[in-house]
């Protein structure tokens, strides 16, 4: 039995320039650490809550970065019909949805002390809830058990949807809660105003996470790749099994 | 594309004429839907006046999970999809058929629905113009995207399971405004009500024309 040929499989997820920008993300993560936590004072209103913010509104950003790939790859798949768009859109959901999860929960830690409750029905806190929803019902279509083409397409459909999606949604969360009560983070929003160094570091978050993001989408693109690579070795194998047994059957008659 | 549209919305409102499943089961859990909001909240408080446009507009989701299952599962057997394809109609043409036949099987479970309220719940109705507007444009809306969410989810092992979930968090803009367009006809002053009119508007839009566009991708496969 011949071993299937498997193009150009690379034995692992990271090359020399991942290597690099994963240590440049390390890097930046820790220098936001060190500002976030000793360079920057605490806040005169809000002690040391104001260190939450430093990560919140990066990871925020980087969940909305997701949707807008995973839209755009999805549109891309529907046109070509490529793996690889297939793999970047659910690659970007996987970790868009670890990022939102991970906003909803910084915000809810920050908005317990500071509005007394773990959750409140604001515009923003509400959509992103159910961004949340969205992101975890196309990771729930990729995994259905159906040939990898469907699988893909009707994954792409949704993915299509997403950023429309986001923009119904936040809109009329924004009308709902705005036409029934004053926004209440605006008024609760502080000021940056008093210290340099912290609009710096909470500008530096964006940076900072982007950088995480997308070494974080480049290994899982990688990784979805090999498992592709795997699915379709095991296809061939199969294959080229029976097509053994089929000749030995002839041969024996 | 309208003339394949009018074959397939006739065709799939026979078939509802002749099966009579959502008059005969999807119409009476509407309204047992109802009752057990009744119950759930007490009838003869406020609570269950002040939310009746939500329970109203909940119910009607929970509805619309069934319609669309019911609707892609004639499509289910005998490879009817395939034939479907074969036929040489036109994917888009297909997308309105099927839209314009379960806003049709909606719109009449929503208008029992609301005579359910006006007996049950003991409500007069007000600001009719705004109340069939945003009823309208609601319920194109929800039957466009339940038409694409249906058949994304058609034909698969866990679809009784992936469809609500899918289907439910896009619906909760129509949720939403529906509601409250509701809320300013029967309680309110009605001319609040017409920018939510305008959002139930644009989301129909949205959603018929994505899904005018996406069908064919939609129906080629398998």
């Amino acid at each position: 039995m011949t071993t299937p040929q498997v193009p150009t499989a690379p034995d692992g997820t990271g090359s020399p320039a991942t290597r690099v920008l994963g240590i440049v993300a390390l890097a930046a993560m820790a220098l936001l650490v060190y500002l976030a936590f000793v360079a920057t004072p605490r806040d005169a209103t809000q002690g040391d809550l104001v260190r939450l913010l430093y990560l919140h509104p990066g990871l925020a950003w980087t969940a909305y970065l997701a949707c807008g790939i995973a839209t755009a790859a999805s549109i891309q798949h529907l046109r070509k019909r490529t793996i690889g768009s297939d793999l970047l859109a659910h690659s970007s959901v996987e970790i868009g949805a670890v990022m939102t999860a991970l906003t909803l929960v910084t915000g809810s830690v920050w908005g317990r002390p500071t509005w007394g409750v773990w959750w409140v029905w604001d515009a923003r806190l509400t959509s992103t809830a159910v961004l949340l929803l969205l992101l975890l019902g196309y990771l729930a279509l990729h995994r259905i058990d159906a040939p990898p083409e469907v699988r893909s397409r009707r994954s792409a459909v949704v993915g299509l949807l997403l950023v429309p999606n986001v923009i119904l949604v936040h809109q009329s969360v924004q009308w709902w809660r705005t036409l029934h009560q004053e926004p209440t983070l605006a008024r609760r929003d502080f000021d940056f105003g008093a210290s340099d160094l912290m609009m710096f570091t909470m500008i530096y978050g964006f940076v900072a996470l982007s950088l995480v993001f997308s070494w974080l989408l480049v290994q899982r693109f990688r990784v979805g790749w090999l498992e592709h690579q795997v699915e379709e070795a095991w296809l061939d194998e199969a294959i080229t099994e029976r097509r053994a047994e089929a000749l030995g059957a002839e041969v024996e008659r | 594309m309208f003339r394949d549209a009018r074959l397939i919305a006739a065709k799939d409102l026979r078939i509802e004429l002749r099966s009579k499943v959502t008059a005969g089961q999807v119409l009476p859990f509407a309204l047992l839907l109802l009752v057990l909001f009744a119950f759930g909240l007490d009838p003869d408080g406020p609570t269950l006046a002040a939310a009746t446009p939500g329970l109203f507009w909940v119910g009607v989701l929970f509805v619309t999970v069934l319609a669309v299952e019911r609707t892609f599962s004639i499509e289910g057997g005998d490879g009817v999809r395939d034939a479907l394809r074969l036929a040489g109609l036109e994917p888009g043409g297909i997308f309105l058929g099927k839209w314009f036949a379960l806003a049709v099987q909606l719109a009449v479970v929503e208008l029992v629905m609301l005579g359910g309220v006006v007996l049950l719940y003991d409500r007069e109705l007000h600001g009719i113009g705004l109340l069939l507007a945003s009823s309208l444009a609601a319920t194109c809306g929800i039957a466009a995207a339940g038409t694409l969410y249906g058949v994304l989810a058609a034909g698969l092992r866990v679809r009784e399971t992936l469809l609500p979930f899918l289907l439910l968090p896009v619906l909760a803009p129509v949720l939403i405004a529906a509601t409250r367009a509701f809320e300013s006809a029967l309680d309110g002053v009605p001319s609040d009500g017409w920018p939510w009119f305008n959002l139930l508007a644009v989301f129909a839009l949205v959603y018929i024309g994505i899904g005018i566009l996406t069908f064919g991708s939609l129906l080629e496969e398998s």
